[in-house]
């Protein structure tokens, strides 16, 4: 019972049964850290490297506790403090890492595809912790676990992700998870951010939010990136809230117990007003604990599978 | 792998596990800061066994735990049949607590010592006891058990199966003689 592979890449490389066997051993790993010593010996001995050329809190700090909290050694490069800024390469940045013998790369990249390049290069395994536009796997995936834990299933719930679809890789892997998990997935927002012919992923396209809200088990809701608005994707800030933030009118469209989600980090006032950010309804804080317990499964069936090899 | 001999059947397991329950409430003077913790899977079905008798003898209720030592196995990366893991439920304060972990069969010992590891890491107890169902030898370890339902010496070449009616099918122990080759 391991995954079959080096690296995680993305969520489109995996098959169903491998995202079931995550977030069953995730489930298991929850426990561990609601203990007095929230550690188990499991990889002793392994060290892995958080390697972030973007900043990131709760996705490096997520990845840093998982690995401590299987006693695997971890450090934290960023690309502020490292030879990157001297001029680097990439490559030769990961090569060096693994010189010093390192098991597994953790990386987040501006640029699509950089963790492919460093899977394809390394002995050690490569998680990829974001890259670009194209994929967040870990963040679908402990999507899936909060939805999974909070609603019992996945199958035929109607799930609304609203926002800047053009510009996420958290959506991008959610829509790929959830549609393999037998989800219905409804996406949502101003039509300069949703790609031309996403329907062919197999979602369904809505401009209005009250449209994708109506009946929906899961709001998930995305960060609407204020750098975004200079490019002239969208008019403002205010305009955007006034006609896609999500406020407690429209939650009220929703499905009796629905459930809000966001990546993080949130735009109180944006994209989500605070009265909902803060309501029962609203499991973002629920997203982080769980967070923790999906990277430590990912982490140990990747390391699990290469034992196997 | 062909069945080899039955060493155990169910009366026979009901047997050893009545006298485990007495044995247990007589070394520890009763059931004060008792409690039982079998290791996954097969440990767990028989430490609720066991606190059920004790409930009979007794008229008192012994917590449960369950413990799922994957996480602390000396051959974890080396295995090349991995099993699911499975919950850590202890609902309870070992520290201070008398607990009896109870296994399915003592081997080399590996596991038992991966369970107290394991339990070390929730609480200091008083003491840790072992009550096993069956004792095969081999140990690789210097670990023995207070509680044996039974002593079978094995050769390496076989394999003890014990079933369980909590998994499916009828309580009893086989020993198993691997195919050749």
């Amino acid at each position: 019972m391991a995954l079959k592979r080096k690296d995680l890449l993305g969520i489109d490389y995996l098959e169903r049964s491998e995202i079931e066997e995550i977030i069953a051993t995730a489930e298991s790993f929850k426990e561990v850290s609601t203990r007095d010593i929230k550690k188990v010996p499991a990889l002793r001995g392994r060290t892995i490297v958080n390697l972030f050329f973007e900043p990131s809190t709760r996705t490096r700090t997520s990845f840093e506790l998982a690995a401590k909290r299987l006693s695997a050694d971890i450090i934290n490069i960023s690309s502020s403090t490292s030879s990157v800024v001297k001029g680097e390469t990439l490559l030769d940045t990961a090569r060096n890492i693994e010189a010093m013998n390192s098991d597994m790369i953790i990386v987040r990249h501006s640029m699509s595809g950089a963790p492919m390049i460093l899977a394809r290069a390394l002995k050690s395994s490569v998680i990829n912790a974001g890259d670009g536009s194209h994929e967040h796997p870990s963040q679908a995936l402990l999507d899936l676990f909060t939805i999974k834990e909070r609603l019992g299933r996945i199958e035929g719930l109607n799930i609304a992700i609203i926002g800047d679809i053009a510009h996420s890789r958290v959506a991008r892997s959610n829509i790929l998870c959830l549609n393999k998990m037998g989800a219905k997935v409804r996406i949502c927002g101003p039509a300069t951010l949703i790609p031309a012919e996403i329907e062919k992923m197999g979602v369904q396209v809505y401009f209005r939010p009250e449209d994708a809200i109506d009946g929906a088990d899961v709001i998930m809701m995305l960060r609407i990136q204020m750098e975004r608005q200079k490019s002239g994707l969208f008019p403002g800030i205010r305009e955007y809230s006034r006609f896609f933030g999500l406020n407690q009118e429209r939650v009220r469209l929703a499905k009796e117990g629905v459930i809000i989600m966001h990546p993080g980090p949130i735009n109180r006032g944006v994209e989500i007003s605070p009265e909902v950010a803060d309501g029962p309804y609203s499991v973002i804080l629920d997203q982080v604990t769980n967070g923790v317990a999906v990277r430590m499964a990912i982490i140990y069936l990747l390391t699990e599978g290469r034992g196997s090899l | 792998m062909k069945i080899k001999a039955k060493v155990m059947d169910k009366e026979g397991m009901d047997r050893a596990l009545t006298r485990i329950a007495h044995e247990i409430l007589e070394r520890n003077h009763g059931t004060a800061g008792l409690a039982l913790v079998g290791i996954r899977t097969g440990g767990v079905h028989l430490a609720r066994r066991l606190s059920e008798n004790i409930s009979k003898i007794e008229g008192v209720d012994v917590p449960v735990g369950a413990l799922d030592i994957t996480m602390y196995r000396d051959d974890i990366a080396s295995r090349k049949r991995k099993t699911p893991m499975g919950k850590t439920e202890i609902n309870f304060s070992v520290a201070g607590m008398t607990i009896v972990l109870v296994d399915d069969v003592l081997f080399t010992g590996r596991t038992i010592r991966a369970a107290m590891d394991s339990l070390m890491d929730f609480g200091r107890p008083k003491s840790i006891q072992l009550a096993v169902l069956l004792d095969r030898g081999h140990k690789e370890l210097p670990i023995t058990a207070d509680y044996v339902g039974k002593n079978v010496p094995t050769s390496n070449k076989e394999a003890v199966k014990v079933r369980l009616a909590e998994e499916g099918g009828k309580d009893e122990v086989l020993i198993m003689e691997k195919a050749e080759g």
